[in-house]
């Protein structure tokens, strides 16, 4: 039996149950993989064969009709030609920049997404990423923990957070959860969108270049699409201004990084909170040397409860789906 | 008024310094080698003294200043003024309420989340290049926590606010209950710890609430349990604290206070569940203007014989 690859042994013992694939274990499945135990499907665990990817999908996963990914493995047209029976991408993330929306929608591909489970830790993460720049929270505790504050006494002073006007990039589930919160502490809040959205109270900009211009603080919360690539571009960051604070829990790429370090480095603005970067887990080195800035390991939505709250989801639409129930959190095409 | 001697207890704030240097005869006390010589020397022209959080007006400095008429703090906190001796004596006492409410709240909010999502942890994780080797754990997440407020005064009633926008329950004890407010009540500080999740201490320094959390309170609180303190050191009993988290007997503390200012125990130093600070909660450029001003214009206000603007006595 030991000679036997992984992929026929899993198979052996669960007949009969339809597969999801998984290329690489999401950290949903790494953290919890109890409640993936379904008697509805099984998972494909390309990632405990030997056989390069390409070759594992062709011989093994052809009558394969989900797939389970997230960030680290995204859904090419490349991946979606080898899966000919596909008929569902199950992602683990709010986000769904990875997985090529056109091929699925041209393919008849439904999607699903974690949509509205991480948005109260997102913008938890988002309001104290804020609150820490503007502060000096992380920069005070160092100063502390070093033993400066006998020695070189009072810490500098920072900003005052109530009054500020609060530009939000996207006012989806997460931009609208910092907006509330935000209210609670007498900020102002504006917001771009793709739409206007006449039911929220906030002032509508068309576009980011004059959200920014009007605001004292950006907080991107949209999406990354093709248009929203390095829409925050130097344009917008110079109008934003020299004490212009930015704080990012979306998706590095929407921030144009080389120009967002040139500003921060050159106090074109005042400071930048990140949980997310362009190359992840790479960090511009700049970056590291400034104190004006929080860095975050894309961590926003890490939390137990987000994460169960998200698996509960992933294995519901998954159930859903091959009991020929409607899914509960498929993508709209807009 | 450039003949009326104010005695500024620390520094505290230059443009305040530079404001009372243009209106008074301004003796900057930490500057003075003898003290006792200079207090003789100058006791019959000082007639106010500028206090903070850290230094203010003790019966020492009051017996020895006679013609002392008013004690202006230049924070809210007024533990470091004894009031009843100033009252003995007819000395006025101002401090700066409301100007500082919001940042002082806005700064509890933050520590809590600083400790519970791990905020300084990660970012000294991004800055040691440990990101590039693995991946970080879970953090905690704040949204709907139970949060247990001492002191139910302004400052306490900003930081219910806030926490509500992050749809936490607000339970509190304070000297009295309040049953406008649609908070739960406890009437212990014990009781309160033990039904939150993040107890913040907003209550004013007296010899009744020093030592408000001790051993019994951290044990109510428990391992899952967060301290936050914007209030002051002396509200807890720090050793206990210290070995409280030392021990995992406690979840974690966000501190912007210390019992002996500047110094804070070593032992902390280490921890990556506790968020310290260098008492910075009034500590915007805006909030410390507004602060200075109201320091200034209750003097000024009282050299003039008008109303002070914010008297405490």
């Amino acid at each position: 039996m030991e000679s036997q690859p992984p992929e026929e042994r899993s198979q052996q013992r669960s007949k009969g149950l339809p597969q999801v694939l998984v290329m690489k274990p999401p950290p949903l499945l790494t953290l919890f993989e109890d409640k993936f135990i379904s008697s509805k499907f099984q998972l494909l665990k390309a990632w405990e064969s030997t056989l390069p990817l390409d070759q594992f999908l062709t011989t093994y996963a052809g009558s394969v009709r989900a797939v389970l990914c997230s960030g680290a493995t995204p859904i090419t047209p490349r991946i979606i030609r080898l899966l000919p029976s596909l008929q569902l991408v199950v992602t683990d993330s709010a986000g769904v920049n990875h997985i090529d929306l056109n091929e699925c929608r041209r393919r008849g591909i439904a999607v699903t997404n974690a949509a509205g489970v991480f948005s109260d830790d997102a913008a938890d993460a988002a309001v104290g990423l804020l609150i820490d720049v503007l502060r000096k929270i992380s920069v005070a505790d160092r100063f502390v923990r070093h033993g400066l504050w006998p020695a070189k006494g009072d810490y500098p002073l920072g900003f005052k957070l109530g009054g500020k006007r609060v530009g939000i990039v996207g006012l989806g589930s997460i931009g609208s959860a910092v907006a509330k919160r935000l209210e609670a502490f007498g900020c102002t809040v504006l917001y771009n969108s793709r739409k206007p959205k006449p039911w929220v109270p906030y002032p509508f900009y068309s576009n980011v270049h004059e959200l920014a211009a009007d605001s004292d603080v950006l907080i991107v919360c949209c999406g990354l699409t093709a248009e929203t690539r390095h829409m925050i571009n130097r344009r917008v960051m110079v109008a934003l201004g020299k004490q212009g604070i930015i704080i990012n829990v979306a998706r590095g790429a929407i921030i144009d990084e080389k120009e967002m370090v040139e500003c921060l480095a050159h106090g074109e603005i005042g400071g930048a909170g990140l949980d997310v970067f362009e190359n992840e887990p790479n960090v511009p080195k700049q970056l590291l040397e400034l104190d004006n800035v929080v860095l975050s390991p894309h961590r926003a939505v890490f939390t137990p409860e987000g994460f169960m709250a998200a698996c509960d989801l992933v294995v519901a639409n998954l159930e859903a789906f091959f009991q020929d129930k409607p899914l509960l959190s498929p993508l709209i095409h807009e | 008024m450039e003949s009326i001697g104010v005695l500024m207890a620390c520094p505290m704030n230059p443009y305040l310094e530079q404001e009372l240097d243009k209106r008074f005869t301004l003796h900057r006390f930490w500057k003075v080698p003898e003290k006792s010589t200079f207090l003789s020397t100058h006791s019959n022209s000082i007639r106010a003294v500028v206090g903070n959080a850290f230094a203010g007006a003790d019966a020492q400095l009051i017996e020895a200043l006679p013609k002392l008429e008013i004690v202006a703090s230049f924070s809210v906190g007024l533990d470091k003024i004894d009031l009843a001796k100033c009252k003995e004596k007819g000395i006025r006492v101002t401090n700066t309420p409301d100007v500082l409410t919001e940042d002082v709240a806005d700064l509890a909010i933050g520590l809590i989340l600083a400790v519970l999502r791990n905020l300084c942890e990660c970012d000294r994780y991004v800055r040691s290049g440990k990101w590039k080797k693995g991946s970080y754990m879970l953090t905690t997440k704040f949204t709907g926590k139970r949060v247990g407020i001492i002191g139910l005064g302004r400052i306490g009633m900003a930081i219910a606010k806030r926490a509500e926008a992050f749809s936490c329950p607000i339970s509190y004890h304070s000297r009295t209950e309040k049953p406008e407010t649609k908070y739960k009540y406890y009437p212990s500080v014990v009781e309160l710890a033990a039904n939150c999740d993040i107890l913040v201490i907003a209550c004013s320094l007296t010899e009744e609430t020093r030592h408000i959390v001790n051993r019994k309170v951290i044990d109510a609180l428990g391992a899952e349990g967060v301290l936050i303190n914007i209030g002051r050191g002396p509200h807890v009993d720090e050793p206990e604290l210290v070995s409280a988290l030392v021990e995992r007997r406690i979840g974690g503390a966000g501190l912007d206070v210390f019992e002996h200012e500047p110094e804070v125990p070593e032992e902390l130093f280490g921890l990556d569940n506790v968020v310290l600070l260098p008492h910075v909660g009034s500590g915007t450029v805006e909030t410390r203007k507004d602060m200075a001003d109201l320091v200034l214009g209750n003097l000024e206000a009282h050299f003039l014989k008008k109303p002070l603007l914010t008297p405490v006595i």
